[in-house]
């Protein structure tokens, strides 16, 4: 199953751009390119959830839904807590840190779905909901354990202001809006263009994946072995504890497994904007290599396999 | 041609404060500006900015008070915790009163 995962195009796409970082290719997607992949993704993964929403029964949804938000609102703690007590972090990096974890990597949730449904059973198609839940919460409960207590240079306001109308948002938000608005029939002329297009997306877009990631690499000296552990450590805490938990919710294994991989996930695009605004005190080297550099390829390669074996292995 | 002495003010600064830059110096008297994309290497070396692109340059033509008025915001707001150049120099305008 490990190989299974390993040989899909998708992750040898970001060994390529790590690769390529690493010889000092002058590979690099163009800005543009890589934004309107970004954008493509996210719209993409907003509309065919959102026709998934549009014919699944409330009392389906809302289980998963709340558990979802519930988790959303405990992982940020539990990893400020770890960060705090375990990695002698200040609170200002420890919050900052805590923001990413809680909140949510959207492409490590498509991954999960490609693998899952590559190994032959699909997760549930409302799942992108989950993700437009577990984005924010996080993100606020994070900056309010910074906030407390002490006068901080950043605004907290502001930085809100960041996460709701920023892109990942908006276009998931509105994505899964216009799905669950139109339903499936209405659908079908633009489904050849998000849904038969999305695998060769990713891929490209992996691959520019791979190039950042890399770029944080020379960075893990600083951060130090701590937080190297925390970023493999913590998110196999988080994944196998939403795995385990989202079964009492009617997830199938499928759906659990993603959702594992969605929690133990750390965000790196609506997180960084949101905690430079309001924790612009924070180091980003921390929360970006730990995210970008540790945590995302730890999970695209090994956690979704090892979150969909314990899932299955629990079904069992 | 007659020319007007003015101040040019030059801020290279993160892509994410560009919005409350160009809300700042509009606020200060700014009539304009002009946006760049900008990348290059200084003191500070990490940006949080990687996703947002490049840095950004904000040039604006305004009268002395205020780019003093602009470099004692920016000073006071941003520049402890994040990677922001500001520099002021005299300009030969013409055209002048367009910026005053």
């Amino acid at each position: 199953m490990l190989a299974d995962n390993l040989l899909s195009p998708v992750i040898l796409a970001f060994v390529l751009g790590v690769v390529a970082a690493l010889v000092r290719s002058d590979l690099r997607l163009p800005e543009s390119l890589f934004k309107g992949l970004s954008i493509y993704l996210l719209l993409a993964i907003g509309l065919k959830g959102g026709v998934e929403l549009s014919r699944t029964p409330l009392e389906v949804f809302a289980g998963p839904a709340a558990l979802t938000l519930g988790l959303g609102l405990v992982t940020p703690l539990s990893a400020y807590a770890v960060l705090r007590r375990l990695g002698r972090f200040d609170r200002v990096n420890a919050a900052a840190i805590a923001a990413h974890y809680g909140s949510v990597s959207a492409v490590t949730f498509i991954v999960a779905v490609a693998f899952a449904t590559g190994a032959g059973t699909a997760p549930e198609g409302y799942l992108p909901a989950l993700v437009a839940i577990l984005e924010v919460p996080a993100i606020a409960v994070a900056l309010m354990i910074a906030f407390t207590r002490e006068k901080r240079a950043g605004s907290w306001q502001d930085s809100l202001h960041e996460v709701l109308t920023g892109r990942s948002i908006v276009l998931l938000v509105g994505g899964l809006l216009i799905g669950w608005a139109v339903g499936p029939d209405r659908f079908e002329p633009a489904k050849p263009f998000f849904v038969g297009g999305f695998q060769g997306a990713l891929v490209l877009f992996l691959l520019e994946m791979g190039i950042v990631a890399a770029g944080r690499l020379r960075d893990l000296r600083t951060v130090g072995p701590f937080l190297i552990g925390f970023g493999i450590v913590m998110p196999i805490v988080h994944g196998l504890a939403s795995v385990w938990l989202a079964g009492f919710t009617g997830l199938s294994p499928a759906g659990a497994a993603v959702l594992g991989a969605m929690v133990s996930s750390a965000s790196y695009i609506a997180a960084p904007a949101a905690v430079r605004i309001a924790l612009p005190e924070a180091n980003p080297t921390y929360y970006l290599t730990s995210s970008l550099g540790i945590t995302f390829p730890f999970n695209v390669t090994l956690g979704i396999p090892l979150y969909y074996a314990f899932a299955t292995w629990l079904a069992a | 041609m007659h020319t007007t002495t003015l101040k040019l003010v030059t801020i290279v600064t993160e892509r994410i404060l560009e919005d409350r830059l160009l809300r700042l110096i509009t606020a200060k008297g700014a009539k304009g500006y002009t946006l760049t994309q900008a990348t290059g290497k200084g003191s500070r070396g990490v940006r949080a900015s990687e996703w947002e692109g490049p840095d950004t340059r904000i040039e604006t033509l305004v009268g002395p008070d205020v780019a003093d008025a602009i470099v004692a915001e920016i000073a006071g707001k941003y520049f402890e915790h994040y990677a922001v150049i500001v520099f002021v120099q005299d300009a030969e305008v013409v055209r002048g009163e367009k910026y005053l």
